[in-house]
């Protein structure tokens, strides 16, 4: 073989060998379990791995499910309260400390909000039922609500940040010094400019609330169970047709989200 | 045009440091300026030399150390950005991508609380005058470089500032389109009648547009004068070297006065003015630009010099002479290029009054 052969042989990766067919297993073990499980949400028989026919069955009966319905109201209702109150939250703090000039704790301050985003959930889980238990904190749903708005923070602050790091400082300088305020300065150039990256951080915040299942598994008390919860607690009892549908149902949901994020997101980037 | 001497702007002693955690940079030092009304003035220096902090204070988006700025003989060092009525020309423009062409330039005037219709009104003859009316529709981002160079300009005379600042305005162009924007600001200023402050980096767009300029090194003022009179006459070696090509020869002082005498290194005798502080046999450095030399042919045994290297240049020719102990950079008009080539003995002639003592 020639040097100049051997140099390039792996310069690009799917030069390795087998890199096709270890590609092809990666995304069937992440695809393939969904795919069937959503398959299996049509699937009229009562057993949840036997095929029998196509309908639309445990649909139905998850619409006539109370439990199943006040999970979804109680899921929604934190997330629709945590993400707007986590992004407002995220994008004052974003503004502090992109736009907050030089100070002395801003290195710090920047790392406080994120740091949450690496401490192991179940230490943040138990942490704040500790914490309410000790204060005696006991509303029901917005012990959900406030540790779900605290952890949805760092999520809703990196797009916010990442927004506002991309935006021409000299714009709101342009904006004072053609006679603007600052008040008015924020309202007619930085929020507007702000606003796509606002949203992307408020539905990431939503999505990881509407999904989180451990902190809220701890803090969640009776009445105020949210569907990720209830879920699991029908799987404790064996694998249902109806916790496929709930899980279909939820995962076009998410994709829906997603979509939403991901051309919000291209809207910055452009 | 006549410029009345009306103070437009008036910086005295100012000083700007910049503080980090573990330094401070001194951006500028002890800077005194006058700046006339009507006037087109530039403030040109290498980059980092403080000219465009000279321009931020003035517009309000620094803090000032130490000293004060006038405008029209108003103190302005403690008056926010939206109090002064300078506006900016940024050199990136920084238009409002969200808001069109028509909505940017509006802005100011929108801001200042302006009648609806004197607005509309005002903004379509600003954007006539920068031949933008066809595009009041557009965003920024569908617009080309000079499109937007041209908006940017229209939005900061808008309001009808009473100095319009301009941070190297034509750095972001290619070279055609700078060239003839340069005489379109130009005209602009004469035409509105604004004091222009420009700051640049390239000396011939200072020298080609400017009223006055002033030179800036390392946070000072080295020079301010004319053009003529800093290309002429710089008052030290970094202004000499920094505007145009400079020969910066050393020599001894012969004879000093009106019709003074300095002899080369070389052994060359160049006459000119020696002022009189300026004692025989003291060892001075002198300045004479390229194209003020004149070099005439001269066999080997007379010659002090050789042509080393022969540039051709399209309509000049640039020769760089080698002589015992310095190189010396000479430029020729093109019809008398063709008399030389590389390798030829070369007399030098100093025409008089061409060269000058300088610090």
């Amino acid at each position: 073989m020639k040097p100049k052969d051997k140099k390039t042989k792996f310069r690009y990766v799917w030069n390795f060998p087998g890199f096709g067919g270890w590609t092809a297993i990666f995304f069937g073990f992440l695809y393939i379990p969904i795919f069937v499980l959503v398959c299996y949400s049509f699937n009229s028989s009562k057993f949840a791995m036997i095929w029998t026919g196509f309908s639309f069955r445990w649909y139905t009966k998850l619409f006539s499910n109370d439990d199943i319905q006040s999970a979804t109201i109680n899921s929604l209702i934190i997330a629709f309260s945590a993400a707007p109150l986590a992004t407002i939250i995220a994008t004052f703090s974003a503004l502090a400390i992109v736009r907050g000039g030089e100070f002395r704790s801003r290195e710090l301050s920047n790392g406080l909000i994120t740091l949450p985003l690496m401490v192991p959930e179940i230490v943040t889980a138990v942490a704040t039922l500790i914490f309410f238990a000790s204060l005696g904190i006991n509303f029901g749903l917005m012990n959900v609500i406030i540790a779900h708005t605290v952890f949805c923070i760092p999520f809703a602050y990196m797009p916010i940040k990442a927004a506002l790091e991309a935006m021409d400082p000299n714009l709101e300088l342009a904006a004072r010094d053609l006679y603007s305020d600052k008040p008015s300065t924020f309202r007619t150039i930085t929020l507007p400019l702000l606003t796509p990256g606002i949203i992307s951080g408020f539905m990431l915040a939503f999505v990881i609330s509407i999904d989180d299942f451990i902190i809220t598994l701890m803090v969640a008390g009776g009445g105020s169970t949210t569907l990720p919860v209830y879920i699991y607690s029908m799987v404790k009892m064996g694998v249902s047709p109806e916790v496929n549908a709930v899980s279909s149902l939820m995962l076009v949901f998410s994709i829906f989200i997603v979509t939403l994020y991901w051309i919000f997101n291209r809207k910055i980037n452009n | 045009m006549e410029i009345n001497k009306v103070n437009a702007i008036n910086v005295k002693n100012v000083t700007k440091i910049y503080k980090t955690s573990n330094a401070e940079t001194r951006a500028l030092k002890n800077a005194n300026l006058t700046i006339f009304d009507n006037e087109f003035f530039t403030l040109l220096g290498p980059s980092g030399c403080g000219k465009t902090t000279l321009l931020r204070l003035i517009a309000g988006f620094e803090d000032i150390t130490e000293g004060s700025i006038n405008l029209f003989d108003e103190e302005i060092v403690n008056l926010p950005p939206n109090k002064r009525s300078v506006n900016t020309v940024f050199q990136q423009y920084a238009l409002f991508p969200h808001l069109d062409v028509f909505e940017n330039v509006a802005f100011g005037l929108r801001r200042l609380n302006k009648d609806k219709n004197f607005v509309k009104k005002r903004t379509l003859e600003v954007l006539e005058l920068v031949q933008m009316q066809d595009y009041g529709k557009r965003k920024p981002n569908q617009l080309s470089g000079g499109q937007q160079q041209r908006v940017a300009l229209a939005r900061a005379l808008a309001p009808s500032p009473k100095v319009l600042l301009l941070d190297e305005p034509l750095s972001a162009l290619d070279l055609k389109l700078r060239q003839a924007m340069r005489y379109e600001l130009k005209t602009l200023q004469r035409e509105t009648g604004i004091t222009f402050v420009f700051v640049t980096h390239d000396q011939e767009e200072a020298l080609t547009m400017s009223d006055r300029i002033a030179v800036i090194n390392e946070g000072e003022i080295q020079q301010i004068g004319e053009p003529e009179e800093i290309y002429e006459s710089p008052n030290n070696k970094f202004v000499a070297n920094f505007i145009g090509e400079a020969n910066l020869l050393t020599g001894i002082c012969e004879k000093n006065g009106e019709n003074g005498l300095c002899k080369l290194d070389a052994g060359q005798e160049v006459p000119m003015f020696i002022p009189n502080h300026i004692h025989k046999g003291e060892t001075v450095t002198i300045f004479i630009r390229p194209e003020r030399i004149k070099i005439k042919k001269s066999d080997k045994e007379k010659s002090y010099c050789t042509i080393s290297q022969f540039t051709y240049l399209g309509n000049a020719a640039s020769i760089l002479l080698n002589s015992n102990t310095k190189s010396i950079n000479v430029n020729l008009p093109i019809e008398d290029v063709k008399n030389f080539k590389k390798g030829d003995f070369v007399e030098v002639v100093f025409p008089s009054n061409s060269a000058q003592i300088i610090d």
